[in-house]
């Protein structure tokens, strides 16, 4: 029986202090740490360990904030599995040390005893704008806050955080702790200037005034799949579901004004991270929920725990089918989906799902949430004159990131494409690094 | 926070409200708009930009629902919680030669800036404004000031012409050479007056406003078909060409929440202020 879900509150609750001290104990403090490698932001993580089994946990956390000013968010969204901890010498043997677990631990340890900053050189009176304040944004201010550069972010939502605040939800990401680590960046020096719009609050010629600019304008155009049926009330794009609920609190609705269909039964397409999101939303305003992707159960891209969570939560999966054409008069009444097969492995090495001829079969449905990925922003990028554009919208950058305009800058989703919060982090780490050399050569 | 600095009744319904807001002041052009959140629990609402002055933006609208309602209530000194732009692509104003600009409704509140701006790229300016009757009309000083010609209608006929903006439309266009017409207004009105440009194969630009939420083309809740094709009306317009537009998707899109809308007018009604429903963490 699939328990009931309800509230918004998080889900997995973490380490007391005891189990944290065990679980550091168990790492070997290697030489060559593994581990490291494997992490993107490259914490020097058998030092925090160390302090955290010596249960010094305010080093702990000055060791981890020296490379990563946003560790509860990390410690709670990273996949590991395929990082640190995968990297780690004892995943060979038995299971690695929970390098997430221990991060979030400490990170949450700092946040209830009182934060300290890390060190911020002298002033060096070059001004540097950062568009965007998602994890590459605001991983980028700090380092060139710490750099001594004074530092301007423009957001052109109501709330910084990007993804972290209006996509990953409350019960992953609890909003409180977004906060709080903006605030950390924030004391640095940085400011943020909400509802601000770059490219139409603040004209290009403006923002190529500055002495470096940095794009962190993420990856947030949602695709479509282009069936039949999709203008029915009813659809959505995860994005748009997810902002209602995240940014604009539409779970709370009407004491929140911003509304939110609830759905009865609520058809979720896609295998991602974004999709298991928007299932167990839906699932948590009270819907039916059954999510359907194209390939098998052992092919979601979405991280394992995710995919159990939303299993325990009651989530249908309906593998191996796609929708292919919405149905309803003006709103949506059903989807009609075909089973797959798989056929030969393609060129990701995945074998490639084609559809089953005569296999159409109609799910109900009063909403429809499409999950199937998003692209690079395109509206700031298509009005800077010169800044290339490879396929799908991302921004051409050198391993520096640098764009191929002079004194600009990008990471984060909008070069790579829909990525992660960390590599967002660790690519926005780079080029603040780089920017830093430039503004100091001048 | 953006503080009022001046708001005023307008008409039945309709008012206007200027609003400290300088980075929307400095940079907006004709057929832009905002987007507005009156309070830490409010929606985030779309209203297009009527007027700047110094550091100041005009947005003109009806009090249709909890939003617009409670807008109705600030007063000089309140501020409202963000207000973010200009958002969307600015009017393609160019010297067409002869244009005209037409208003139905609230949708009068778009029409002086883009009169404006077309006259000051050269072009002779006849301007259309109607509503239901004489009571509803507004900015008329400032669309005679602006327009080269002004036409007025009524549709109980207490002012001007007695009809729609489309039978003045219509016989403009037997009569002499349009080059490129605007209509601002309820859906309905811009699907039917536009349908009259057709077979003069004028070009004919309406100002859409499907259900907006982020207003920079990162939900897709104002997907509009136009020429067959999904745009986002937030960044690709509000503007597009009329005679491409799907106007019967946008209408049933905008009849998304209706029921919704009603239980949030109520609860409006009901609770003087916010009690705060304490299952969102944070602040709230
Ligand atoms: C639902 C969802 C769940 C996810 N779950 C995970 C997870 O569990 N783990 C994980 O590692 N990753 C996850 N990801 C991916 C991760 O969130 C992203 O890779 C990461 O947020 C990218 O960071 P970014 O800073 O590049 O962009 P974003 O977080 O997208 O931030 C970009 C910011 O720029 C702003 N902006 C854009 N254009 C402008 C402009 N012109 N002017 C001003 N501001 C602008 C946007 O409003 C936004 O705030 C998830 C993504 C989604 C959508
Ligand atoms: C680009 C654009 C410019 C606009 N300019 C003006 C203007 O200058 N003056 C004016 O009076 N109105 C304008 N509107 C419409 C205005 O946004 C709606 O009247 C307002 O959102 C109603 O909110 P409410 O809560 O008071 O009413 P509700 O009870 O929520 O809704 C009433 C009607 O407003 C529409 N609506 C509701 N929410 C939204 C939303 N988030 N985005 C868009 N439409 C919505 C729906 O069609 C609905 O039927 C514009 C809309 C767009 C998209
Ligand atoms: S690889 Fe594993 S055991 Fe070795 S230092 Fe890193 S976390 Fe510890
Ligand atoms: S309002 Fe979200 S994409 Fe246009």
């Amino acid at each position: 029986m699939a328990k009931e879900v309800k509230d918004f509150t998080e889900v997995n609750k973490g380490l007391t202090e005891e189990n944290a001290v065990l679980e550091a104990l168990r790492c070997m403090s290697c030489v060559r740490p593994t581990c490291v490698k494997g992490c993107p932001v490259g914490i020097d993580i058998p030092a925090f360990i160390q302090k955290v089994a010596e249960k010094d946990f305010e080093g702990a956390a000055a060791v981890i904030k020296a490379d990563n000013m946003l560790p509860a968010i990390c410690g709670r969204v990273c996949p590991q599995e395929s990082q640190c901890e995968g990297a780690c010498i004892l995943a060979k043997k038995e299971k690695p040390v929970a390098v997430g677990a221990l991060e979030r631990y400490v990170a949450d340890w700092e946040r209830e005893h009182g934060t300290k900053l890390p060190a911020v050189a002298e002033p060096t009176g070059k001004h540097v704008a950062v568009v965007g304040s998602g994890p590459a944004g605001l991983t980028a201010a700090a380092e060139l806050a710490r750099f001594g550069h004074e530092v301007t972010v423009f957001e052109s939502l109501h709330e910084a955080g990007g993804v972290l605040t209006y996509g990953i939800p409350e019960f992953r990401l609890p909003k409180a702790i977004v906060k709080a680590e903006i605030e950390q960046v924030k004391a640095l020096g940085v400011e943020i200037r909400l509802n601000h719009l770059v490219g139409r609050s603040v004209p290009v010629e403006e923002l190529l005034g500055y002495d470096a600019v940095f794009l962190g304008t993420g990856a947030g155009l949602p695709y479509f799949m282009g069936i039949e049926g999709e203008n029915l009330n009813g659809v959505y794009s995860a994005n748009e579901f997810l902002t209602r609920v995240n940014l604009m609190h539409a779970n709370c609705f009407p004491e929140f004004d911003t509304p939110v269909k609830r759905g009865c039964k609520v058809v979720v397409v896609g295998g991602g991270n974004v999709a298991m999101d928007a299932a167990r939303v839906a699932r948590r305003l009270g819907a039916a929920v059954t999510l359907v992707y194209r390939r098998r159960e052992e092919d979601l891209p979405a991280r394992a725990v995710e995919v159990k969570n939303a299993h325990e939560e009651g989530v249908e999966f309906l593998c191996c089918a796609n929708p292919v054409r919405i149905v309803g008069e003006t709103a949506v009444e059903g989807v009609e989906c075909v089973r797959m097969e798989m056929c030969e492995v393609d060129a990701s090495g995945r074998p490639k799902p084609t559809c089953i001829e005569g296999s159409e079969f109609t799910l109900e449905a009063d909403v429809f949430i499409e999950a199937i990925g998003q692209g690079p922003n395109p509206l700031l990028v298509s009005m800077i004159p010169g800044l290339e554009r490879a396929r799908r919208g991302n921004l051409v950058v050198d391993e520096d990131g640098r764009t191929t305009v002079a004194r600009v800058y990008a990471a984060g989703d909008a070069a790579t494409g829909a990525a992660t919060v960390i590599w967002a982090m660790g690519s926005a780490k780079t080029a603040a690094a780089a920017i830093d050399k430039a503004l100091k050569e001048e | 926070m953006y503080q009022v600095e001046d708001a005023t009744q307008l008409s039945e319904n309709v008012y206007q409200i200027w609003v400290n807001a300088p980075q929307v002041a400095r940079h907006a052009r004709a057929g832009q708009f905002l987007i507005i959140r009156v309070d830490e629990t409010g929606e985030r609402i779309p209203l297009t930009i009527s007027a700047t002055k110094g550091d100041s933006v005009r947005v003109i609208y009806m009090a249709v629902g909890k939003t617009t309602e409670l807008l109705a209530t600030k007063k000089k000194g309140d501020v409202l919680a963000d207000i973010v732009g200009p958002l969307g692509t600015p009017s393609e104003i160019k010297n067409y030669g002869t244009v005209v600009v037409i208003g139905g409704g609230v949708g009068i509140a778009s029409t002086p800036i883009i009169a404006r701006e077309a006259k000051e790229a050269g072009n002779h300016v006849i301007g259309i404004i109607g509503a239901r009757n004489k009571d509803l009309l507004i900015l008329e000083d400032e669309m005679e000031e602006v327009c080269d010609e002004l036409f007025i209608t009524t549709d109980d006929g207490s002012k001007g012409v007695h009809g729609f903006a489309s039978t003045v439309l219509e016989g403009l266009l037997k009569e002499r050479t349009i080059d490129c017409v605007w209509i601002v207004g309820p859906a309905i009105m811009m699907k039917v007056t536009s349908r009259v440009t057709i077979p003069y194969k004028v070009k004919t630009f309406v100002s859409l406003n499907p259900i907006m939420v982020d207003g920079t083309g990162m939900c897709g809740s104002c997907r509009v078909t136009v020429g067959g094709e999904t745009k986002f009306a937030c960044v690709d317009g509000p503007e597009f060409d009329a005679h491409q537009v799907d106007f019967d998707s946008l209408m049933q899109r905008q009849r998304m929440y209706t029921d919704e809308e009603k239980e949030a007018r109520e609860h409006f009604h009901h609770h003087d202020h916010h009690g705060g429903c304490g299952c969102c963490g944070g602040k709230h």
